[in-house]
């Protein structure tokens, strides 16, 4: 597997708080993958170190083979859609659509007037006038005929209505398909990931809990329920993500490769979404997460 | 980039270009009625009588227009400043559109050189374009009458406005990188405008060279006021103070005399009295400009270098 982007102990400080500390990922080549973490679990932060809006203080990060460094060369290979979508309220459609080309080398203006007309936007039309998702898709737009080789978006959908939501993200889909890049793309909302990532990267609190193919997260997630027993006994390949206990019975989620043989667990399946709650849920409660990315490290 | 910067000022340019435009076409035609006016005053030939009553009559004509022209040419540089200095980049920083355009494929550093030239050429071009007709405009008045030199002429006129157009435009420049909002880095560049200003007029350009002084003694003509004698201080000149001295060598406010003071008969009551004047020459006009302007470009350089600086080390 190569990496898209790469980062290792990567870390932000602002003044004397850290917004991103010690995270090691990496995004496969050709993914679409998922950043998914609660508010202030530093995925801006981590974007913005791979755009090159922020530099780090520690640790290091590659982007299709480079250092995001504002070199021209580099921000040509990224296109970045940012948190709410800036745009020129004063601009027109048309506008943006010239700017692009003249602010990019690799501008592909036939794809960009191509999705205008696909999107009914008016050129004429001031960026300002337009409704949140029509300026989201505008920016998408930017983003994509630039052809960079990593397509990164931050929250992209979050302000948009259902609907404008939806729109976005087939949007990305078919742009996906047809031109072929990798993609990072970061919400709080695991629902509007499951629908087009084939990769998840679980962020909490600066750390990285998990990060896997889509597919291998719910082939080896099983929530297991049963009389109430100590979890210390299961199978050294079982890994706990997370348990509860109430007086006669425990629950919990775990994470193995091997089918569940106990005839005492009643095993069920999990959404992506479940799988993500129960990751999320570790902030702070160190000891199973830790063993649990170290075996992720590991793997 | 060059078409970004000017596609985003493009409306301001248009309405700024517009007005001075219209200004121009009625202080063409005005400036050429005063110079028609000023030849047929008698103001340049008059050597004898009252020749103060003939300067008044030529400074009556449009008074009101040069009253309303001076503050105007005087705070413009200001006005530039505040309103394409200071929003450059503080707009950019507020909304969030810095992470459209910092994304696309053009280094920061060319960014904001690309902006800083266009909008600050812009600038500079319209203040420069501005200052030559008021300059051209305020001629006969400033050869017959006050000095260009003194302030506030002295910054209203040839290279000062556009040199005060630097420094505004540039402290705005980076008053929007610190402070990265538009309002605050606005009111920023106010209080800078004003303060730089009073350093600059009370301070810096009165002593960009040792003033010369002159003392004439007070002296009574059969009529009329006293007089001084030495050299004689012309409009060219730059007066920067006045005493007056008692025979005891005192500085004094005033002299009282009555009527019946036994001195009036014999035209003595001034006798002793002396007034000493400093004062720039009008040579020194030209060397003051390109000093000045010295001063202020050099600052504004060195204030856009801090600005590009501080962009590209630190995050946004």
């Amino acid at each position: 597997m190569t990496a898209a982007l790469e980062a290792a102990g990567l870390g932000k400080r602002f003044g004397k708080r850290w917004a991103l500390q010690d995270c090691t990922v990496a995004v496969p080549t050709g993914s679409i993958c998922g950043l998914v973490g609660p508010n202030g679990a530093g995925k801006t932060t981590l974007i913005q170190l791979a755009v090159g809006l922020l530099a780090p203080t520690a640790g290091s990060i590659t982007v299709a083979g480079g250092t995001p460094d504002g070199r021209p060369a580099q921000l040509a290979k990224v296109g970045f859609v940012a948190q709410d979508t800036p745009t020129y309220a004063q601009l027109t459609v048309a506008d943006h659509l010239r700017l692009g080309a003249h602010l990019n080398p690799g501008w592909d203006a036939a794809l960009a007037g191509r999705r205008i007309d696909q999107l009914g936007l008016d050129p004429k039309q001031k960026a300002g006038k337009l409704s949140g998702g029509q300026r989201a898709q505008l920016a998408l737009t930017l983003a994509v005929a630039k052809r960079p080789e990593v397509l990164i978006l931050d929250e992209p959908v979050a302000s948009l209505d259902p609907l404008a939501r939806r729109d976005f993200l087939s949007s990305l889909m078919e742009l996906v398909t047809e031109h072929g890049m990798t993609v990072l793309l970061s919400s709080h909302l695991v629902a509007d990931l499951e629908r087009v990532c084939d990769h998840l990267v679980v962020l909490v609190a600066s750390r990285v809990q998990v990060a896997s193919d889509v597919d291998e997260l719910l082939a080896t997630h099983r929530r297991i329920s049963g009389p109430r027993r100590e979890l210390s006994t299961l199978p050294a390949d079982q890994q706990v993500i997370e348990a509860s206990h109430t007086d006669r019975q425990t629950t919990a989620i775990i994470r193995t490769a091997q089918p569940i043989h106990d005839p005492a667990w009643s095993v069920t399946e999990l959404t992506l979404e479940d799988i993500v709650l129960a990751y999320m849920a570790h902030r702070g409660d160190g000891q199973p997460v830790r063993r649990q990315l170290a075996e992720v490290r590991a793997s | 980039m060059t078409w970004l910067s000017w596609r985003q000022l493009r409306t301001q340019a248009v309405a700024v270009y517009g007005l001075l435009a219209a200004l121009a076409v009625l202080l063409l035609i005005t400036g050429n009625d005063l110079r028609h006016l000023l030849a047929r005053s008698g103001v340049l030939t008059c050597d004898s009588g009252d020749c103060g009553t003939v300067l008044d009559a030529f400074n009556a004509h449009y008074k009101v227009l040069r009253s309303i022209l001076g503050p105007i040419i005087y705070i413009f540089p200001g006005i530039l400043g505040i309103f394409w200095g200071a929003p450059l980049v503080a707009r950019e920083l507020e909304s969030g559109t810095y992470r459209l355009a910092w994304t696309q494929s053009v280094s920061r550093t060319r960014w904001l050189a690309t902006k800083v030239a266009v909008v600050g050429l812009a600038g500079l071009a319209v203040t420069g374009l501005f200052s030559l007709l008021v300059t051209w405009w305020s001629s006969p008045n400033d050869t017959v009458s006050h000095s260009r030199f003194s302030p506030p002429y002295f910054d209203e006129r040839n290279l000062m406005p556009v040199a005060w157009a630097a420094f505004t435009f540039a402290f705005g420049v980076l008053a929007g990188v610190l402070i990265r909002r538009t309002l605050p880095a606005m009111a920023a560049t106010l209080v800078a405008y004003i303060g730089a200003k009073i350093v600059m007029t009370a301070w810096i350009i009165p002593n960009l060279a040792t003033p010369l002084k002159v003392t004439g003694a007070l002296k009574a003509p059969e009529d009329g006021p006293p007089v001084v004698t030495g050299r004689r201080i012309g409009p060219s000149d730059w007066v920067v103070s006045q005493v007056l001295h008692g025979p005891d060598g005192r500085a004094v406010h005033d002299i009282r005399i009555t009527p019946d003071d036994p001195c009036a008969r014999t035209h003595a009551c001034f006798d002793g009295f002396t007034q000493t004047t400093t004062f720039h020459p009008g040579s020194r006009y030209w060397p003051f400009q390109w000093e000045s302007t010295g001063i202020l470009v050099g600052l504004a350089a060195a204030m856009l270098a801090a600005a590009f600086l501080v962009l590209r080390r630190r995050a946004a």
